[in-house]
């Protein structure tokens, strides 16, 4: 296999120079300098997929918005992070992921420690800006210890991607399109009777928000678990 | 030839209207309240996983949430087939108690007293607690107190001073340790003064009320509550207990698991409200009554010693015969509130509640469970159907103020044709109206399910149901 010739480039983010690996993203450079981007769908350790676009920065000479998290650096580019264009867009974004489902953090069992409700604090979202769906999703409980709650997905496949890349079973996918898609396990099945998925539990201590968690567990035991499956994520991207 | 509308009832958790129809030759013919909205809770739980209702049912009502979630847990434990540690029962039923005492402070102090204070013809104005904190600092002080007491209790033990999300199916979240149990025992003796100076204004006020008292829902009716094993007053758990008028018991020993044999659920054209009645009795004379009047009626005893001397005064006012004039719900409130401080005293000093409060489980093993507790307004029942996955097919509520329905509407009645003078009406007649209902201290936001922009009305309506006068509030 002949690998890319990796170089070093140099570029500017907010006005500060940096510089970076031709084959890191403007978000891996910019956490390396200590500027912070927001994200949601993104975790170190996994594949990027540019599903939430809470990440989006400007680039001098684009009219687009770009992903920082799937956007490779270039020579000379020069990226803005926060900006009140990019603020306008990313409330909007969190707007619509909060409208898309049914988020009522005070009944949810994440309340106080969902990143899309840490999301919204972070951004002063105190209410948003586009009406209500209201979706109604059925509820999975038939897994002995998990539940799969599709009203709190906010779709950014960091399930799908952990179950495929790290644990390596491919149990979950992605199904249907726009406001109907819903992350469904093997062929749309029951998920106690999926037969890919080992029941590592990988896929709930990904999850940002609500919508897969474990039944009968006290907070303390799942972050220690929620520990043990970061920390081999931290291993995986160091590799 | 007139209707009668108040619009809305002010001083009660909620929002309803009054009519009171007057027939030809300006008689009351008729009075009722009406809860005009709807929240639909039995509807809109189907679909989501047990686990979730105890917050989601909480969330009925900002006043009692604990009642809802204490009679939620317990359906849970029953559908997953688990007996909560003892220390977890014993902090359950210290957060319901502290729930019922911060419940019935609110009444008592914040909404009804200025009536008792200022009297029931006093300017509109002047009967609130506003006005009270201008001439009686002290009492509002002390009312302010002891529901703050209460709402530490449940926030202490329970995480949260409104919708606690410390009790759970299978116990509580949050073990008791000795610091915290300290802190709340320091505050008790301070609170029981309270509720008992409380209780002798409220006694030495009785004399100004004779007219009240005797036309405020005086009627026989059942009474419903739950008892412990030995007939005394509960709240969290026990059997339920049905009486008639004349004292004489109707069932008694009743699981509420089998609550659907006795009370029947009728629904009325022109409210949300929905009408229990006693099943055997058949609608609408199988009336009964629930809450403060009920469970000090049926029960033997309170269990500790200043609340059950007080039980004994309250019992002779009808020479040991049930009660039936509903102003005393006002002073079997009271008793409640010093019961419900000594019984939390009681509990905390026990040293079986220090220990692990929390069985944690997730196996369903039952598809229908009801869960029954005793709320600061009556008797509350969350009946749930599952499938075998926990998640919720059908869910039935009978909330507290429901079952006092049909009793609200005949005190309703007995008041406007004793007060209301249907070719002037006073403001003080219809304050007296609004009065009847604040002794049932209904919650109507939460026993209907409404979701409220407008409060309610009292309408005045001719023989041929056409309204005359609409008194609205703004």
């Amino acid at each position: 296999m002949i690998r890319e010739k990796v170089r070093v480039k140099s570029f500017k983010i907010n006005g500060i120079d940096v510089t970076g690996a031709s084959n890191q993203t403007i978000l891996e450079v910019a956490q390396d300098n200590n500027i912070e981007i927001p994200t949601l769908c993104y975790l170190k350790g996994l594949s990027c997929v540019g599903s939430c676009r809470m990440c989006i920065v400007e680039i001098k000479g684009s009219n687009q918005l770009i992903p920082a998290c799937t956007a490779k650096i270039k020579e000379g580019m020069e990226v803005t992070t926060d900006s009140p264009r990019i603020k306008t867009n990313r409330e909007m974004i969190l707007s619509m992921l909060f409208s898309e489902r049914t988020h009522t953090c005070s009944v949810c069992v994440s309340n106080g420690n969902c990143e899309l409700q840490n999301k919204a604090h972070e951004l002063h979202l105190d209410h948003i800006q586009v009406p209500y769906h209201n979706a109604r999703f059925e509820i999975d409980a038939s897994h002995k210890n998990f539940v799969n709650d599709p009203n709190r997905c906010i779709l950014c496949t960091r399930c799908i991607r952990v179950c495929d890349e790290i644990e390596g079973a491919h149990a979950l996918d992605i199904m249907d399109r726009g406001i109907d898609t819903r992350i469904i396990h093997d062929m749309d099945e029951p998920w106690a009777q999926s037969l890919s998925c080992t029941s590592c539990g990988k896929c709930v201590y990904v999850c940002p928000t609500g919508a897969l968690y474990e039944k009968d567990i006290s907070d303390e035991e799942a972050d220690k678990k929620r520990s043990i499956i970061m920390e081999l994520l931290e291993r995986k991207a160091q590799q | 030839m007139k209707k009668i509308i108040i619009d809305p009832v002010t001083r009660i958790e909620g929002h309803a209207k009054i009519t009171i129809d007057v027939d030809a030759n300006n008689r009351i013919s008729d009075a009722k309240i009406h809860v005009t909205q709807f929240r639909g809770f039995e509807k809109f739980c189907e679909g989501q996983i047990y686990s979730q209702m105890p917050a989601l049912t909480a969330r009925t009502c900002g006043i009692c949430p604990v009642s809802h979630a204490i009679s939620s847990i317990k359906a849970c434990d029953i559908l997953l087939g688990v007996t909560p540690p003892q220390a977890g029962i014993n902090l359950r039923k210290i957060i319901n108690l502290a729930q019922i005492l911060q419940s019935h402070t609110l009444s008592f102090f914040h909404l009804s007293s200025p009536d008792f204070i200022y009297g029931f013809d006093a300017k509109k104005e002047d009967r609130n607690i506003f006005k009270m904190m201008q001439t009686h600092p002290q009492m509002a002080k002390d009312g302010i107190m002891l529901r703050a007491f209460g709402q530490k209790v449940i926030q202490t033990l329970g995480g949260k001073r409104i919708h606690p999300d410390g009790l759970v199916p299978g116990g509580v979240e949050q073990n008791l340790d000795t610091q915290t149990k300290n802190t709340l025992l320091l505050e008790i003796p301070n609170a029981i003064k309270i509720a008992e100076e409380t209780l002798i204004f409220f006694k030495n006020n009785l004399a100004k009320f004779e007219k009240e008292i005797d036309s405020f829902g005086v009627f026989p009716s059942l009474f419903m509550a739950l008892v412990d094993e030995n007939g005394n007053l509960e709240h969290y758990d026990g059997k339920l207990k049905i009486i008639d008028s004349e004292g004489n018991v109707l069932q008694e020993n009743i699981s509420p698991q089998h609550y659907k044999e006795f009370i029947g659920e009728a629904v009325e054209a022109e409210s949300y409200l929905k009408s229990p009645y006693y099943k055997p009795f058949g609608y609408p004379q199988g009336m009964y009554r629930v809450g403060a009047l009920a469970r000090l009626n049926i029960a033997k005893a309170c269990g500790t010693p200043k609340a059950d001397k007080e039980l004994l005064a309250f019992k002779a006012l009808n020479a040991g015969k049930p009660v039936l004039n509903s102003f005393y719900y006002h002073y079997a409130r009271l008793i409640e509130m010093l019961y419900a401080l000594e019984k939390i005293e009681l509990l905390l000093k026990d040293e079986t509640t220090m220990g692990e409060a929390l069985h944690r489980t997730s196996k369903i093993l039952k598809t229908q469970a009801v869960g029954c507790s005793e709320a600061p307004r009556g008797t509350l029942f969350h009946d749930y159907e599952v499938d075998t996955n926990g998640i919720i097919q059908k869910v039935n509520l009978i909330i507290a103020t429901g079952n006092n329905n049909l009793a609200m509407n005949a005190g309703l009645k007995q008041v406007a044709q004793t007060f209301i003078n249907a070719e002037d009406v006073s403001e003080g007649a219809l304050n007296r109206v609004e009065a009847l209902i604040r002794c049932f201290d209904p919650c109507l936001s939460c026993s209907t399910h409404a979701l409220g922009i407008v409060s309610s009305n009292i309408e005045l309506k001719d023989h041929n149901k056409n309204i005359i006068q609409i008194f609205k509030r703004n």
